[in-house]
């Protein structure tokens, strides 16, 4: 029996939705807010919320002190290029753990998340060795390569999940019509997987952009993606809280307004499978 | 739109080659006012020496520290130049990653160093990192308030005298509380300070053979002593307070007195961060009469990786940034109150410094008050004052850091802190092999 939908439930609902919805906005609005701030207002007790001196002095420091396009390219470069060869990678292999299982299967995929689990700053050293034989340290190529390894088990594990759901029967008629492997992939799975996909790259394209252990130790300068450009505006000794909302402002936005149009997607993706 | 295209290309071409220098220092920094006043006069150094160009790497202290020792223990190569501490330099040095600083020029005056911090960056008679600005600790106070209580600040307070300030100068109704004190657990945060008020309590954190001490009276008594004091006179949520908590308090007029780094004492009294900036006085931090104040001391300084491979050019740069013609260069664009304190005598001689920075004398009081060859009244194995430089300290010191900031919020009592950092350290010390 379905439940009645009264005027009073929708109005509490939707009240309870808005509620929680900027509670779970306000910390990035309240950075958006202490970045137009100045430093004096920024840590104020009690806080003003609105009626401050607005100023856009922050940003035009942080432009002067740092370079933002510099680093804002790099985190573009280094996190769209480890999520394409993620699922350059991933699709294959997820395809055939989805269509030809073998009785080893279970234990590969779970082998492959197990390497989830290790912290990755035990592996650090070794790592930074590496790197440094191959001359990796700081080059974007390096960096691209660690967080596609670090984020491959996520997006196999995705990508495995939504193929399960499309029916074999599908691909065994795509076969009988003379289909090859390759032409199965690009031509029946893929189309039929879009919805995946999309979501399994937006997932790993913020994974990549937030990622902040490997970032900020595997790189220097050159290859600096924005995860460097706000740690260089935190501060224990001194205030300069404005000044880091600023760059944090600057350095999320990017990713926010692709969410923003992308959100159709991501919620169904994140979602895909959960009611069933 | 194809012309407009090729004319970017070589316009961006011809741009970028006289860019071109023969050296490129990379330099690791933390982000503190007195280093991005350096980095922001780099041209200076520059126009100076045009072979040389310079990158910046700005990090937070501690990614800033995780960073510079995973590249200089694996021999990375990828820093020319390192801001570290006082702590890193004596541990550094013996394990040879850091090249000792041998050529810094006939100009640069090595006898004008402050002797305590000349001794802090030195190994064996050697100097292993030039001192770029020094630090102790002292108590800044609201001298609106102590008036108005009826006090009068000593120069050298005891704790006995501070504790009974602390008291009557707490309104809590009225949002003024006597004492703002670190709280916040980490080696660097409520233990530099806690270091040090054990220090001026006759406790120390091991023995001449590596026992560790917290099961000593004097450990309890300091425990005791500041958590007692919070608790009558310190700000709420304290256990989750370090120096910028503490700073944005101060400078709201929510304390009535502060014991912090001496850095603190040009952000307290300038008008554009402080509300109170024109009532604020300083004075030595406390000790027992036992011949120990509870101060500490550090100094941010510049060291050159033995894995670069431009010694030279680094060497030029850190004699650049620490000579004293770079605190003149300082006041002439940004006034001599922003100059980096704390490393060199003549400042102190300095009138025009004198005159812009009333707390340059307690300053440098504090800092010849410590001693980090010496920093206990009993005798120790450890050079250091509010740290001992030993490679596992900043994990002992933080650990040890939780336990207390338990017992200052109230989740743990003082006994079964100091039990759980007596326990915490003794096998820590026994893992590493100083003790069996």
């Amino acid at each position: 029996m379905a439940r009645k939908s009264t005027t009073q439930r929708v109005v509490v609902s939707t009240i309870g939705a808005w509620f929680f919805g900027f509670l779970i906005f306000f910390p990035i609005l309240w950075m958006v807010l202490a970045s137009f701030k100045t430093e004096l207002e920024a840590f104020a007790i009690p806080p003003s919320f609105l009626f401050f001196h607005w100023t856009t002095e922050n940003y035009a420091t942080v432009q002067e002190r740092s370079d933002y396009l510099l680093h804002a390219m790099n985190s573009i470069i280094i996190a769209g290029g480890s999520t394409l060869i993620a699922l350059l990678i991933a699709i294959p292999a997820a395809w055939s753990m989805a269509f030809s299982p073998t009785k080893r299967t279970k234990d590969i995929l779970l082998w492959m998340l197990s390497t989830k689990m290790m912290p990755p700053v035990g592996v650090l050293v070794p790592i930074y060795l590496i790197y440094k034989s191959f001359g990796l340290l700081d080059s974007r190529i390096g960096l691209v390569f660690i967080l596609c390894l670090g984020n491959l088990p996520i997006v196999i594990w995705m990508l495995f999940t939504y193929f399960k759901e499309i029916p074999r029967d599908i691909l065994e008629a795509a076969r009988m019509d003379g289909a090859t492997i390759g032409r199965e992939l690009v031509y029946v799975l893929t189309p039929m997987a879009i919805p995946g996909l999309a979501s399994t790259m937006l997932l790993n394209l913020i994974l990549a952009w937030n990622e902040a252990f490997w970032t900020l130790n595997l790189s220097t300068s050159n290859a600096a993606p924005l995860t460097v450009f706000i740690a260089s505006y935190s501060s224990p000794e001194g205030l300069f809280w404005a000044k880091l909302s600023a760059a944090s402002t600057l350095a999320i936005a990017p990713i926010i307004i692709l969410g923003w149009f992308s959100q159709k997607q991501l919620v169904r993706g994140l979602t895909f499978g959960a009611v069933k | 739109m194809k012309h407009v295209l090729g004319a970017v290309c070589g316009a961006s071409v011809l741009l970028a080659v006289p860019a071109m220098a023969e050296t490129t220092l990379t330099i690791a920094t933390v982000n503190n006012g007195d280093m991005i006043r350096m980095q922001g006069l780099t041209s200076e150094f520059t126009k100076a020496n045009p072979d040389i160009s310079v990158k910046w790497v700005t990090l937070e202290e501690n990614v800033l520290r995780q960073r510079v020792t995973t590249d200089i223990a694996t021999k990375g190569g990828q820093f020319d130049v390192l801001t570290i501490g006082t702590y890193e330099v004596p541990i550094w040095a013996k394990k040879g990653w850091l090249v000792p600083l041998a050529n810094l020029g006939a100009d640069y005056d090595i006898a004008d160093l402050l002797p305590k911090i000349k001794d802090a960056v030195s190994v064996d008679g050697k100097l292993y990192a030039a001192p770029f600005y020094g630090e102790s600790s002292m108590i800044m106070y609201r001298t609106d308030l102590f008036e108005k209580a009826g006090l009068k600040m000593p120069e050298k307070p005891t704790w006995e005298f501070v504790i009974d300030a602390a008291k009557k100068l707490t309104d809590k109704n009225g949002g003024v509380y006597g004492i703002c004190l670190r709280g916040k657990a980490g080696w660097g945060e409520n233990m530099a300070f806690l270091s040090a008020m054990a220090n001026s309590y006759g406790a120390r954190w091991f023995d001449e053979k590596w026992e560790p001490q917290f099961n000593t009276p004097e450990w309890k008594t300091t425990l005791t002593t500041y958590v007692n004091l919070m608790k009558d006179a310190g700000p709420p949520g304290a256990s989750s307070n370090g120096f910028n908590e503490n700073l944005a308090l101060f400078n709201a007029g929510k304390c009535g007195m502060w014991i912090d780094a001496t850095v603190a004492a040009s952000f307290v009294t300038n008008p554009s961060q402080s509300t109170v900036a024109d009532r604020v006085g300083f004075a030595l931090a406390p000790n027992t009469g036992l011949g120990k104040n509870a101060n500490w001391l550090w100094a941010w300084s510049l060291a050159i990786p033995a894995g670069s491979k431009k010694t030279e050019a680094a060497e030029k740069f850190i004699a650049w940034a620490t000579n004293k013609d770079y605190t003149k260069l300082v006041a002439s664009k940004e006034g001599w109150a922003n100059v980096p304190p704390g490393t060199r005598t003549s400042l102190y001689t300095n009138p025009d410094y004198l005159k812009a920075a009333p707390f340059a004398k307690m300053t440098l009081a504090s800092i010849d008050a410590a001693d980090p060859n010496k920093p206990t009244v009993k005798p120790v194995p450890y050079v250091g004052v509010q740290y001992a430089a030993i490679p596992e300290f900043q994990g002992i010191g933080t650990q040890v850091g939780q336990q207390f900031s338990a017992a200052l919020a109230g989740s743990m009592t003082v006994d079964a802190a100091l039990t759980a950092a007596q326990t915490a350290t003794e096998r820590e010390m026994k893992r590493a092999g100083y003790i069996k």
